[in-house]
């Protein structure tokens, strides 16, 4: 089998939230820590959509941020077409680097106001000392009607696109290192649907063109559904579930996953009454002790309550739940009955 | 003679007056909502869903003003109130939840606070009665251990638990009507089910009528009865969920629905409306939507469409559905879901 473009092994990261040392000593109070990601494994294949879903503080940005060299992990390897990338060093790095771009959530914050829209674009091209002179613009040029915007859109600003033409730029800005690997953070969370779709439109677009991997992020199941090959489920800075897409929609095995699908409210009509959804996400600097989700969970065993479940195999991935290991192969549930 | 309807907005009109001119951000917008009825308003950001419910209020901030138009509340005109009866109606007579529940929250109050005081504002009850009251409905609105929560500050709940506060405080009035604006769009989505069935359950329980306002169409599939789809501004289509979902018939709701993944169809390629929403002063002459529609026709672009009263108690402000002009409109293409990116 080929290997994996992107693989990630026992990705964790903790974040140091106490209260500064001073406060600490004079006010009493321990050293606090948030675990916003815990054991993560990924493997990522070439050309395909990975997507990451999970709700707000799962650990869905802090994992990428992880991949993409702007937040280093607390343990665990990144390893991008077989080299290790924390151990690289220099020049490798640089030319491992210009081979994976991020795309953010809010296409206003992440591009600098002040520079024009083709400098911008250019910048990944500087930086690794893709091309010089006019090749540049022309390179530009490019990549701007590549994203359905025209050349002569290069000298304008940011502030004088809307939403969607300047998560197009941030698009164009991303690809002008001519990268495999993107990872994209809720690329469309911030446009209206009408925009989202043809922002969604655009990136199959070009991935069906350019063979590119993604690493989609989002918490809108709907959206997932319809970008991605493979899914990772995470709670609580865990991966609960990973699967491909369509058995995952179709059969979920983790009770959260369950939860969560249900939750979704779909255009379906189905006049289906949903499962009640009960409780909340609890505190992640107190999370549950052994399976985070079991004070949630609708197939709690004692077990749940003490040890920490392991990703056991599923028909296309995995699942940890010690109720889907004990028995393996569920039986489909109404939910699946309604969907398919 | 029947009963007049819960709400009836007539050809409401809200501008802001700027130094460039006049903005005008909801023109000539009507609707009703009936007993009982859950009204859903979708629309895209800045198309005015918000503007609507805060002129309805009377909560529109300066220099935001209505220009024109009737607000009716069971009859009784309420969009000339003095601001000190538009008070009482607000509190007593249409309930209210937003986005955010710390806009309907005092930080420095505890909750048992704020709903006895707003229980005895408008029922001459005794204190211990209005707490007994607030208990009742903490536990209804599923407050675990109400009776022990009630005396907590807002900032003791977390978000879900929070935004069922401010039901709670939206119903305990028994108002008419409930105007909820993007109730769960800052909740978690295993959260937000909960607080969707809670309000549509509640209100229904207590006979209160509903305008949902959100932009998420699967949350008004399954909550409301009637929908109004706003366009800058304007009413594109109202009419029964399931016709306007499953067969809108203007164009930009058809591209609408189109373009929203579903959890239940295969990937397909999603319908694509080239461009965006414009601006307030980029609106054009004629229909609002013309530049962006693939059926456009001349007339399009010079007089704007009223909405055509259709079978089903539909609205369609749309002048394909005109007869004066159906032959003009030689029906142009459907949207097409394949096809070249569009040009923005
Ligand atoms: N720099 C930081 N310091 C402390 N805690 C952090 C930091 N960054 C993230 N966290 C915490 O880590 C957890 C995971 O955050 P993350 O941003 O990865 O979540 P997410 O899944 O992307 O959520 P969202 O859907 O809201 O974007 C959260 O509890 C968050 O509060
Ligand atoms: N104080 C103001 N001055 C000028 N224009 C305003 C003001 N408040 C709102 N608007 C404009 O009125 C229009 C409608 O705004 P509204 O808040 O009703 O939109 P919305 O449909 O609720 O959108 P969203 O989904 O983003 O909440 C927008 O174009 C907005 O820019
Ligand atoms: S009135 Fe014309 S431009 Fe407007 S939606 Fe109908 S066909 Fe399209
Ligand atoms: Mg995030
Ligand atoms: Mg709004």
């Amino acid at each position: 089998m080929e290997e994996p473009l992107l693989k990630v092994e026992g990705l964790c990261r903790r974040f140091d939230i106490s209260r500064p040392w001073l406060n600490r000593v004079l006010e009493g109070g321990e050293r606090q820590f948030l675990t916003a990601v815990a054991d993560v494994d990924i493997a990522i294949n070439r050309g395909e959509t990975f997507a990451l879903v999970g709700e707000s503080g799962s650990g869905k940005s802090t994992i990428a941020r992880m991949i993409v060299g702007l937040l280093a992990p607390t343990s665990g390897q990144i390893i991008f077409d077989g080299t290790r990338l924390d151990g690289t060093d220099g020049s490798k790095m640089r030319a491992l680097r210009k081979r994976f771009q991020m795309i953010f959530q809010d296409p206003f914050a992440s591009l600098n106001p002040r520079w024009r829209v083709g400098d911008i674009i250019a910048e990944p091209i500087h930086r690794f000392g893709l091309l010089k002179g006019v090749a540049v613009s022309h390179r530009v040029g490019e990549l701007l009607d590549t994203v359905g915007l025209s050349a002569g859109d290069a000298d304008k600003f940011p502030h004088e696109f809307s939403g969607g033409q300047r998560q197009r730029i941030a698009i164009a800005r991303a690809l002008s290192s001519k990268p495999q690997f993107i990872v994209c953070d809720e690329p469309t969370s911030a446009l209206d649907v009408s925009v989202q779709a043809q922002i969604l439109n655009l990136m199959r677009d070009l991935q069906d063109e350019m063979g590119l991997t993604y690493l989609f992020i989002s918490h809108d199941l709907s959206v997932v559904r319809h970008m991605a090959t493979r899914i990772g489920v995470l709670y609580l800075g865990r991966l609960v579930e990973t699967a491909e897409s369509k058995t995952l929609f179709r059969s979920p095995d983790h009770p959260y996953t369950r939860m969560l699908l249900d939750a979704v409210p779909d255009l379906e009509l189905s006049g289906r009454r949903r499962q009640q959804v009960d409780g909340e996400i609890p505190n992640p600097i107190d999370p549950p002790p052994g399976c985070a989700f079991h004070p949630r969970c609708p197939r709690v065993m004692d077990r749940c309550r003490i040890e920490v479940p392991k990703p056991v195999p599923t028909a296309s991935g995995a699942a940890a739940c010690f109720a889907v290991e004990s028995v393996p192969s569920p039986a489909l549930g109404g939910l699946a009955k309604v969907r398919s | 003679m029947t009963e007049p309807p819960v709400l009836s907005v007539r050809d409401l009109i809200v501008e802001f007056p700027t130094r460039r001119g006049t903005l005008r951000a909801l023109d000539r917008i009507s609707f009703n909502i009936r007993k009982g009825e859950v009204l859903g308003m979708v629309g895209e950001s800045g198309a005015g869903k918000s503007l609507t419910g805060a002129a309805i209020i009377g909560l529109l901030e300066p220099p935001g003003r209505i220009a024109g138009g009737e607000v009716h509340l069971r009859g009784d005109r309420i969009d000339s109130l003095s601001p000190e009866a538009m008070r009482k109606v607000r509190g007593r007579r249409i309930g209210m939840v937003f986005q955010d529940p710390l806009t309907s929250l005092n930080p420095l109050y505890t909750v048992a606070q704020q709903l006895v005081e707003t229980i005895r504002t408008h029922d001459d009850v005794t204190e211990a009665a209005a707490r007994a009251r607030a208990i009742a409905l903490l536990d209804r609105v599923g407050i675990p251990a109400a009776a022990r929560r009630i005396d907590d500050y807002p900032h003791h709940f977390s978000g879900g638990m929070r935004q069922r506060v401010v039901i709670a405080l939206a119903l305990c009035a028994e108002p008419e009507l409930v105007i909820a604006d993007e109730p769960t769009t800052a909740l978690d989505v295993s959260v937000q089910a909960q607080i969707i069935d809670l309000i549509k359950e509640i209100c229904a329980e207590r006979g209160a009528s509903v305008l949902l306002i959100t932009h998420d169409m699967g949350v008004i599939a399954e909550t409301a009865d009637r929908v109004a789809v706003l366009y800058a501004g304007r009413l594109a289509e109202l009419g029964p969920v399931r016709d306007v979902i499953t067969a809108a018939e203007h164009p930009y709701t058809q591209g609408l629905m189109g373009s929203i993944p579903t959890l239940t169809l295969e990937s397909t390629r999603l319908v694509q409306i080239p461009g965006a929403m414009p601006r307030l002063n980029e609106i054009p002459t004629g229909c609002a939507f013309n530049p962006r529609c693939q059926q456009v026709f001349a007339r399009c672009r010079t007089e704007r469409p009223s909405p055509i009263e259709r079978p089903g108690g539909r609205q369609v402000a749309c002048w394909l559905l005109s007869e004066t002009t159906a032959e003009e409109a030689h029906g142009g293409t459907a949207l097409e879901g394949r096809g070249p990116l569009p040009a923005l």
